[in-house]
């Protein structure tokens, strides 16, 4: 194993609260819409400062997003926060008419996304999420993988002039770049150096990233030549930084905190077999089976979604080749 | 029904507002007939209730539309898309010749209301969205201290959505006497009567209990419903529901509160006929106002 260690940071979703608080100082068109979720969101510091800035809607999703969508039309820049479970799963239909289909600029805001409620089980785990948004015309789609992405996507969602989905975990977050890199929506961040030609390219989203991207150092120490791609937007998606990383690759591995079926390894498979570019390939992800029981990170570790466990996926690959 | 009496509108405005609703009935139909599509007993049973909001009550103009302290209307009843582009169609939005698209291919004119179309707001159709919206823009008037208000039409058989009930819950929360939520009560959706389909009464104290301040009204009435609108709001920090009480069909004798009807469209005899039926209206309101 690489001796490799990354700094810890907050959670995602109490930089996002943050963040939002530093921007509202100076708008006051900033809203927040939330089901009960202000505790869990994270924006109780905001309610207090702002009280007139937070639209409680209570524990009615279908009502949130509709209402959400009102506020929107009528020139609120609206941040509609709720558990991504049933955000996207209970008011699917008011976030396809009334937010994409009508294009009003409503971020949706998912937290605790994927399977961070651990063992409180499928009812709360949101595997469907990236699937159901990428099937949905006019919604853009971004899962920051740290603190940073966190900050630069909310700023950039203050004035995003798309409906925009943003999912966050629950989980404290490494610090994977420093403050110089350049982020913008639909363009994906390379984390390791840019080489000649690659063994492995890891392409990751969201709380994957970390894995990926300390399973590509454990590689690299072993003499392999790693790539690790931070996604972060599934809409607009990045080809061009796929196809750069892909061709110079021998073998690919996409990781996400979804189902295998729709999110971001369907969406890089289906991009790269129409270009015509084939490698040996291989979606890191929850497969299609009830969920086993555990916290976020034994879950990781059970389907493989971790440092060795990618790393192990990487050299099977190789020796598959 | 409520007495309105305090506010009754004159008499040649009440005429003006009949032979408007003839024009808009004889519209409805011919698009449908043309299109060989639409929902023709709903759009005839809320066409009255469009044409006084539209022509009397509210303050939403082609000049003003791109303003954001004017009136807003929301059809939550989108299928009944056919009426509201009548009423607009009056109002000079768009041009008969772009709304004689209607349904053809690539038409902006589809069978839903959809802000692609001048003088629509938000899109609509599925049911159970356009009270939870226009909540939303009642209380951003609200917080920008406009004096605005939000008008949204819902049918009856939509009101089994539990969205309704979400969104019903949160205008009586935030106190939006700005919001008047109209519901065109027919009596019937497509399977036959509301109360054989889901009984839902009583709709008054339903909505009441919710904490909305309720009136019935006759919806085919346009000097009622004129006379109604112009006392909103009803009760200082109450959201306003109107039960206007409708026919489905209204207009066209074979028509009326046939369930049929509900997205049936006219053979050539029956158009020929529903057209006879408005040429005679418009003549007996021209007759009775010299």
């Amino acid at each position: 194993m690489a001796d490799t260690t990354l700094s810890l940071g907050k959670t995602n979703l109490d930089f996002f609260a943050q963040t939002l608080i530093e921007l509202a100082e100076n708008d006051r068109d900033i809203l927040i819409c939330t089901s009960d979720s202000r505790g869990s969101g994270r924006v109780t510091p905001f309610a207090e400062k702002f009280p007139q800035q937070i639209v409680e809607i209570g524990i009615a999703e279908q009502n949130l997003v509709g209402v959400s969508a009102g506020l929107s039309s009528m020139g609120k820049k609206v941040f509609t926060i709720s558990p991504a479970c049933f955000l996207t799963a209970r008011s699917l239909e008011q976030i396809k008419n009334d937010v994409a289909y009508s294009d009003h600029p409503v971020k949706i805001i998912g937290i605790s996304a994927g399977v961070s409620y651990g063992a409180l089980g499928t009812t709360h785990h949101s595997l469907h999420d990236f699937a159901v948004m990428q099937a949905i015309n006019n919604i853009d789609i971004v899962a920051p993988a740290d603190n940073f992405e966190t900050q630069k996507v909310i700023q950039a969602a203050i004035n995003h002039p798309r409906p925009l989905y943003i999912r966050f975990g629950k989980k404290a977050m490494p610090h994977l770049h420093n403050v110089e890199t350049y982020f913008e929506i639909g363009k994906a961040i390379q984390l390791t150096p840019n080489q000649d030609s690659y063994d492995v390219v890891f392409i990751a989203i969201g709380e994957t990233v970390a894995p990926a991207f300390l399973a590509s150092q454990d590689l690299v120490s072993e003499g392999l030549k790693c790539c690790v791609l931070s996604v972060h937007s599934l809409r607009p998606f990045d080809e061009l930084a796929v196809r750069q990383a892909v061709e110079k690759s021998k073998v690919v591995i996409t990781v996400e905190e979804h189902s295998i079926n729709g999110g971001l390894g369907s969406r890089v498979a289906s991009f790269l077999m129409q270009a015509g570019i084939n490698r040996p390939f291989k979606i890191v992800g929850i497969p299609d089976e009830h969920t086993v029981t555990g916290s976020q990170g034994e879950i990781f570790k059970h389907y493989g979604i971790s440092p060795q466990g990618l790393a192990k996926t990487a050299t099977q690959l190789l020796e598959q080749r | 029904m409520i007495s309105t009496s305090d506010h009754l509108i004159s008499r040649e405005k009440t005429a003006l507002l009949e032979f408007k609703s003839i024009q808009y009935r004889k519209t409805i139909l011919s698009l449908i007939y043309s299109a060989k599509a639409g929902h023709t007993g709903g759009s005839l049973s809320c066409v009255d209730i469009l044409n006084v909001l539209y022509n009397q009550t509210m303050n939403i103009t082609t000049k003003n539309f791109g303003d954001i302290d004017r009136d807003h209307y929301v059809h939550s009843k989108g299928h009944s898309v056919e009426a509201l582009y009548a009423v607009l169609l009056d109002q000079g939005f768009y041009t008969i010749d772009e709304l004689n698209t209607i349904e053809k291919y690539n038409s902006p004119f589809i069978g839903h209301p959809t802000r692609s179309i001048p003088g629509i707001e938000q899109n609509t159709g599925a049911l159970g969205h356009g009270l939870s919206i226009s909540v939303g823009m009642a209380l951003a008037a609200k917080m920008d201290h406009r004096d605005n208000r939000v008008f949204t039409i819902m049918g009856d058989g939509e009101l089994t959505e539990g969205s309704i009930w979400e969104a019903s819950a949160s205008a009586a929360n935030y106190k939006l006497d700005n919001l008047v939520a109209i519901v065109d009560r027919n009596t019937l959706q497509i399977s036959g009567r509301t109360e054989n389909v889901m009984a839902m009464e009583s709709l008054d104290e339903k909505f009441s209990a919710f904490g909305f301040a309720v009136r019935h009204v006759d919806g085919n009435n346009v000097g009622e419903l004129a006379a109604l609108f112009d006392t909103l709001p009803f009760e200082e920090e109450k959201p306003n529901l109107v039960l206007a009480h409708t026919i489905k069909g209204k207009g066209i004798s074979f028509m009326e509160d046939n369930v049929g009807w509900h997205h049936r469209v006219p053979t050539d005899e029956e158009y020929a006929l529903a057209i006879q039926e408005l040429d005679l209206a418009e003549q007996k309101v021209e007759n009775s106002n010299g």
